[in-house]
């Protein structure tokens, strides 16, 4: 109830504004505050990160491929409160998707604000507060964005806070010590609740100069998830456990085959099935609404319905459509001279990838409720504001009339970033005038998944008398990535003029090599193609760097070395070269196979975090097994190092699964398999038993580290496998035949 | 159909089809969320939950067979305040990422616990067989081996 009286408090009131504010070597952010809020013993403030996010965000995605946090706009966008029981909350602007970012958000906080952990609650935001990221939660860079304005901000209201108790104590601000969300002074305590309540006058100070780092509780150190507790008792916390009173139930029939449409339908059948409310028909599908989900699904079964299917897509098709020459060609990277293609001494090697499902455990779904031109809608989604947008244009209602409620996620990896069943969800409810649950089947979300694209790679090179790279190029073939994405804009596309997220990892890291270049190939294909976690960076680094230990070993030289010489020497070049140093040290790493069991070496530099790995497998029952993994990461200042290390573990066993063991195909025009274990993924027993993480802190700002640890792990295992088989495996998943 | 069984130390008593998956019963009849839906077909494991002490996935268990037995869900699976060993275990060892499949995981070590109260690398691999895309599977082998050991040293 609190929450509510203070929204309506803070949509009447008119932001303040300085236009003249200069003070930006101090802050480049003005910390605004919403009037109205004392009496409630609420102290909510917010930030203007930029003036033009999506400008900036345009061009620091070319240059470094690192979004900077949008907000809304033109909206204050952070939002913290101070609740009458000392309780500190964040609305976050972003949703915990499993790396435990709102752990990392309640530890910088806790450290400005001078309280403890514990009085902190971290939850998502819902969009009619405007106080969501204007973009989406993804990239990994919900803490790297958020580490600045979230430190600026909790100091700021510490001052705030302070000058209140200064004023009820009776005593200088100056002399006031805080600890714990308690204030101190002359031996008389009060705490934060007690100093802001009945506030009237809510001018902010300056913000005051930060903490150095080092001086921190919390920040950098290996602080518990505070979600661990509601995750181990089984807590309703996702979008799946989502409830309304006197909801009904949905399933819904879509096309089976890749480009099918809707010819006819016949329901009379399921309309007299047991429980069924209504049966509603809209372009392209129809939905099933009953008194309960067993009742939808049995319902549904009934429904008989004809598409149209005007091509059958097969696997050959896919290959023949997308490949290296087709479609719009982009160079992404380019210096020296270009390869002479037809030169004899051309070295050239072919790589694929396959699509990619995303597999996430929770189904997507929407809980949905429209009644009086208003809709609420509660689900698991990276992008509130997108679908917030996506309902409100289907149903016709302006977007203030939307509140997108969203929880945790059971898993994202880049799958959430397009939720546009909410608008499913949204218009049965509508249609029977009730709360309606909606999810997917699992075989709804194997073919309806917005796929990691398939790839095909030319890796090519010319090399002098020692073996050594004097040309490199790779030229890969994409499906969409970030072009046509909901979360960016089309102009987006024809400034950049390549798709941005196919890039990922595609360009040359080796800037000691004379002559590199980089050309993307990209087709929209006939299903949807989008994000799936560290982007095209899976499949590029694989082609790259599986061509690299090959130019190694043809030189008879060390992979590690071989590397190491080409490099430049520049603060960036140095960083890598510095995490290939570390790993092969610290992983012990020997080119000689023993038996058949061998190492692997394989480095990649992603959102501007440097990882390198070597991988330590055996091939048993002509399988590949892993036994352990090091990994060596520079991903700057880890506000949590555990969670960044349980990142870099998930993302090693992810890429183990995705470049060992899945792939998705095309038969009969249908997407394939449509279940686990057809879908074969690393389980338990595929997972190394050994993983070993080094962190290196090249510089002293966090970046993103949920998807950089998915480079290097494909050809680090690949190039083992050569060591161990004298074969190189170039066709992602990696079997041996 | 009436339906009676015991679950979580509560007797219960549902009118439903008989071949509705204990799974839905569980989580929209009795509304215990902590057993997961994840794909339907027995294939994931994260609606793992007991059935007379076995591990049983839910999604593809007709109600029908519960009748007069006992349902041990997540929810149920601490003893008051005190945490299950494996709970314990998956805390220390900070198991959870996104968490969605881990009662799941949970449930299914719980039951393997009973039956091999020392499990070696290799029962592990065999008994533990549920999907986590976030693939927490290195920790989590670290948390069944503690597990057994906190529950070793209370037995």
């Amino acid at each position: 109830m609190k929450v509510f009286i203070f929204l309506t408090a803070f949509q009447k009131t008119k932001i303040m504004t300085d236009s003249n504010n200069k003070s930006k070597k101090v802050s480049r952010r003005k910390f605004l505050v919403r009037g109205g809020l004392g009496t409630l013993g609420v102290l909510a403030v917010g930030t203007y990160v930029f003036r033009n996010p999506m400008r900036r965000a345009m061009y620091e995605l070319a240059e470094t491929m690192v979004v900077p946090y949008s907000g809304s706009g033109t909206e204050a966008n952070l939002w913290i409160e101070v609740g009458n029981n000392n309780t500190i909350t964040l609305h976050s602007p972003k949703v915990e998707m499993g790396q435990g970012t709102f752990t990392s958000f309640a530890q910088i906080i806790a450290d400005e604000l001078d309280v403890n952990i514990n009085q902190i609650i971290v939850k998502a935001a819902e969009t009619t507060t405007g106080i969501i990221d204007g973009m989406s939660t993804g990239g990994s860079l919900s803490v790297a964005q958020l580490f600045q304005p979230l430190r600026e901000m909790a100091a700021t209201m510490r001052e705030k806070i302070k000058q209140e108790a200064a004023k009820k104590m009776g005593v200088d601000a100056s002399s006031i010590s805080t600890a714990d969300g308690v204030l101190t002074a002359n031996g008389k305590t009060m705490n934060y609740s007690e100093a802001i309540a009945d506030v009237t006058d809510w001018t902010l100070p300056d913000t005051p100069k930060l903490r150095p780092i080092s001086s921190y509780k919390y920040i950098g150190k290996p602080i518990k998830r505070t979600d661990l507790r509601a995750k181990v008792v089984g807590e309703p916390i996702f979008g799946m456990d989502a409830e309304m009173p006197d909801m009904l139930h949905a399933a819904v029939i879509r096309s089976e085959h890749v480009g099918g449409t809707l010819k006819s339908a016949d329901i009379s059948a399921a309309e007299n099935m047991p429980g069924v409310v209504k049966i509603v028909q809209k372009d392209g599908w129809i939905g099933v609404v009953a008194e309960s989900y067993a009742q939808a699904l049995a319902a549904k079964n009934k429904v008989k319905v004809e598409w149209d299917v005007p091509k059958k897509w097969t696997e050959e098709d896919l290959r023949a459509y997308l490949k290296v020459g087709e479609g719009n060609m982009m160079i992404t990277q380019k210096e020296g001279s270009a390869l002479d293609e037809d030169g004899e001494d051309v070295i050239n090697m072919e790589f694929t990838s396959p699509i990619g499902a995303h597999a996430q455990i929770e189904p997507n779904g929407a809980v949905a409720h429209v009644k009086d031109g208003k809709a609420t809608v509660i689900l698991s989604t990276q992008v509130l504001g997108v679908t917030q947008k996506q309902v409100a244009e289907a149903l016709g209602i302006d977007a203030t009339n939307v509140n997108i409620i969203g929880t945790y996620l059971g898993g994202g990896f880049g799958r959430r970033l397009n939720t546009s069943h909410a608008v499913q969800a949204c218009q049965m409810s509508e249609a029977v005038g009730k709360p309606v649950k909606y999810f997917f089947t699992r075989k709804e979300e194997f073919q309806h998944d917005a796929f990691r694209p398939p790839t095909h790679h030319f890796v090519k090179g010319k090399v002098n008398e020692e073996g050594n790279l004097e040309s490199l190029e790779h030229h890969y073939a994409s499906g969409d990535v970030a072009m046509n994405s909901v979360i960016f804009p089309p102009v987006m596309a024809s400034v950049l003029g390549s798709d941005v997220g196919a890039m990922r990892g595609g360009n040359i890291m080796y800037t000691n090599v004379p002559n590199y270049r980089a050309v993307q190939w990209h087709k929209t294909l006939p299903f949807a193609t989008s994000f799936w976690r560290s982007l095209g960076l899976l499949a590029n680094t694989f082609a790259i760097e599986s061509f690299i230990d090959e130019m190694a070993l043809n030189a008879g030289k060390s992979p590690v070395d071989y590397r190491l010489a080409m490099f430049g020497d520049d603060e960036h070049q140095n960083r890598i070269r510095k995490v290939i140093e570390v790993a092969a040290a610290k992983g012990n790493y020997t080119d000689k196979a023993n038996d058949n069991r061998a190492m692997g070496f394989a480095a990649s530099i992603d959102a501007g975090v440097p990882c390198a790995q070597v991988v330590d497998l055996s091939i048993e029952n002509n399988r590949i097994k892993v036994h352990k993994v090091v990994c060596v990461m520079d991903c700057g200042l880890a506000v949590n190092p555990d969670q960044v290390k349980a990142q870099c573990e998930g993302s090693i066993i992810m890429g183990i699964s995705a470049t060992v063991h899945e792939k998705m195909t095309l038969k009969d025009g249908q997407l394939y398999p449509t279940i686990y274990g057809p879908y074969d993924m690393a389980l338990m027993r595929n997972a190394p038993k050994e993983i070993d993480v080094h962190l290196i802190q090249g510089v002293d700002v966090p970046l993103p580290v949920g998807e950089p640890p998915l480079g290097p792990i494909g050809a680090a295992i690949g190039n083992a496998v050569r060591r161990i088989t004298g074969k190189r495996l170039t066709d992602i998943p990696l079997t041996l035949g | 159909m009436k339906f009676t069984f015991n679950i979580n130390g509560t007797s219960q008593t549902v009118d439903i089809d008989k071949n509705t998956p204990l799974l839905w019963v569980v989580r929209d009849v009795l509304n215990l969320k902590g057993t997961k839906f994840g794909c339907g077909k027995a294939a994931c494991g994260a609606c793992t939950l007991h059935v007379d002490g076995e591990s049983v996935r839910s999604c593809s268990y007709p109600i029908h067979f519960v009748e007069g037995k006992n349902v041990r869900t997540i929810e149920g699976l601490a003893d008051g305040d005190n945490l299950h060993p494996v709970q314990q275990a998956w805390m220390e060892e900070v198991v959870p990422q996104c968490g969605y499949c881990q009662p799941g995981f949970m449930m299914a070590t719980a039951a393997m616990l009973e039956k091999i109260p020392n499990p070696t690398d290799d029962d592990i691999d065999a008994n533990i067989v549920n999907v986590c895309r976030c693939a927490t599977y290195y920790r989590m082998r670290k948390a069944i081996h503690r597990a057994a050991e906190i529950k070793n040293a209370n037995s």
